[in-house]
């Protein structure tokens, strides 16, 4: 299946997310351009839908997850490449009040 | 498609009023400062043609700065300069007394009447009495010629709701650079929804005009993330919306990333009080809660004329006297929801549009909607409004 077919995101170079801009099957082979020079081959691992964001490198257990160049959470345990990236494995640290007091 | 009239760039058909301020819509306000007064004023609306109101549940027993910002919300809405007078409709005995809204509003020097239920002898008699105000207001409205008016003389504000992944590569951006455009225009743009700003907000801050509008930023964030901490819950029970994770969105950082796209480039002027009028030209950001209506009412009645909403998942959100000009994300939701959107931004999703083009599309249509042109919600009577309650009801 040509990677073509399939359309996504990535926003800044520095990012370990992308988001795909259609539904994307599991196991499909894609292309993800970081900038004109540089892009790579990911396998997807499960199916994304349209919108939803994967790894497009390993991600660490507790370190930062981030888009736009920017943090939008922690991840929750080790995240493979092509993995969906979503609440189940990434959380949002601002405004916890449900931690005040466990941290 | 039939055009009334050739609309030059930045320049809009407007309606002047007494203070100089100039509005988009010449609406009569039937204005209940009381939730006791709310289907009264709905029941006047019924009987006069070109009036509006609208419901709610605030206007008694509250105290300090949460009766300051409720009164605050009355008195903007009947000076928000789409409105050419109000009827202040009150029930008599409540702490927001109609008399004083009225008395604040008179001073636009719009023409302002005011209504007591208890005074005038109850439901039957106030609906007469304040039919009767309302028509001969509508008349008179109806008798005002319209003026070239030029961009510098609007405060768009913006916003977005029920926002998707889409929201901060599309819409969101394509609003940034109406925003932008607005400011170059000389006009005002509002930024709002603080809790959608958290961990955003030292790219705001970056932008800030100087120190002290710097140092607010942050002062407004803390306050806002504070809220949930002190009450000890996780704010993505609230915010994140269940919708805004459907569509994709994991937190509430990766939200207001996405939300900021909104403010453009330009810098940060000044950040206002919910409900208060901007004093400075040029991007200024209103600190408001992410809630759609509250957020929006608080804009209008902090003088908006028009205001830019973009959607991922859709929303019918609409104000009783401003033009909400609905701006979809992607173009599945576009098609879906015709009925209410009336702009799609998912073409730069599909490659087809730039954020630049789509930006210019909305700008002109700005123009359009300014002179005259009904938005989706306007047509659908969508007339919400919602007062952000910072403190108890005693």
């Amino acid at each position: 299946m040509s990677e073509n077919l399939f359309r996504t995101i990535i926003m800044r170079p520095i990012d370990n997310v992308a988001v795909a801009l259609q539904d994307i099957p599991a196991g499909t082979q894609i292309e993800v351009t970081f900038s004109k020079k540089e892009s790579t081959m990911i396998k997807i691992k499960e199916a994304i839908t349209f919108g939803h964001k994967f790894a497009v490198r390993r991600i660490m257990k507790g370190t930062e997850i981030k888009k736009y160049g920017e943090v939008i959470g922690k991840a929750l345990r080790d995240i493979g490449e092509g993995e969906h990236v979503h609440v189940h494995n990434l959380e949002g640290t601002r405004g916890r009040g449900d931690k005040v007091g466990t941290d | 498609m039939t055009k009334l009239v050739q609309i030059e760039e930045g320049k809009f058909l407007g309606y002047r009023r007494p203070d100089g301020k100039v509005g988009v819509r010449n609406h009569v306000l039937i204005l209940p400062t009381i939730t006791c007064a709310t289907q009264t004023a709905k029941q006047i609306t019924e009987l006069v043609h070109g009036t509006v109101s609208f419901i709610h549940q605030h206007g008694c027993a509250q105290v300090g700065i949460d009766y300051e910002q409720t009164f605050r919300t009355y008195v903007g809405m009947g000076k928000n300069p789409n409105v050419y007078g109000v009827v202040v409709l009150g029930l008599g005995c409540e702490t927001h007394q109609a008399k004083s809204v009225a008395a604040e509003i008179a001073k636009s020097g719009k023409p302002v009447i005011t209504v007591s239920i208890q005074d005038y002898g109850g439901t039957l008699t106030s609906i007469a009495e304040g039919a009767k105000a309302a028509t001969k207001l509508v008349q008179e409205a109806s008798a005002q010629m319209k003026e070239w008016c030029d961009f510098s003389e609007l405060i768009i504000g913006t916003e977005c709701g029920g926002s998707d992944a889409c929201s901060g590569l599309s819409a969101n951006p394509a609003v940034g650079a109406v925003s932008d455009m607005i400011v170059e225009n000389g006009g005002t743009s509002i930024l709002a929804e603080t809790t959608e700003l958290i961990g955003a907000e030292h790219l705001l801050a970056n932008r800030a005009k100087n120190d002290k509008v710097s140092k607010r930023v942050y002062e407004v964030i803390t306050a806002m993330e504070n809220r949930s901490i002190h009450m000890g819950v996780d704010i993505r029970t609230g915010n994140p919306s269940p919708g805004n994770i459907e569509g994709g969105l994991s937190s509430l950082e990766e939200k207001s990333l996405g939300a900021a796209n909104k403010a453009g480039k330009s810098p940060l002027n000044e950040i206002i009080d919910y409900a208060e009028e901007p004093n400075e030209k040029g991007l200024v950001w209103m600190d408001t809660p992410g809630h759609d209506i509250e957020q929006l009412t608080g804009m209008v009645a902090g003088g908006a004329q028009v205001v830019l909403f973009t959607s991922g998942r859709g929303t019918p959100t609409g104000s009783p006297i401003a033009p909400v000009i609905k701006i979809s994300t992607n173009t599945g939701m576009f098609d879906r929801m015709s009925e209410n959107m009336d702009l799609n931004a998912g073409t730069i999703i599909e490659g087809k549009e730039t954020v630049e083009e789509v930006g210019k599309r909305i700008f002109d249509e700005i123009g359009l909607v300014s002179s005259g042109k009904l938005t989706k919600a306007e047509i659908l009577k969508q007339h919400d409004f919602g007062i952000w309650r910072i403190g108890p009801t005693f």
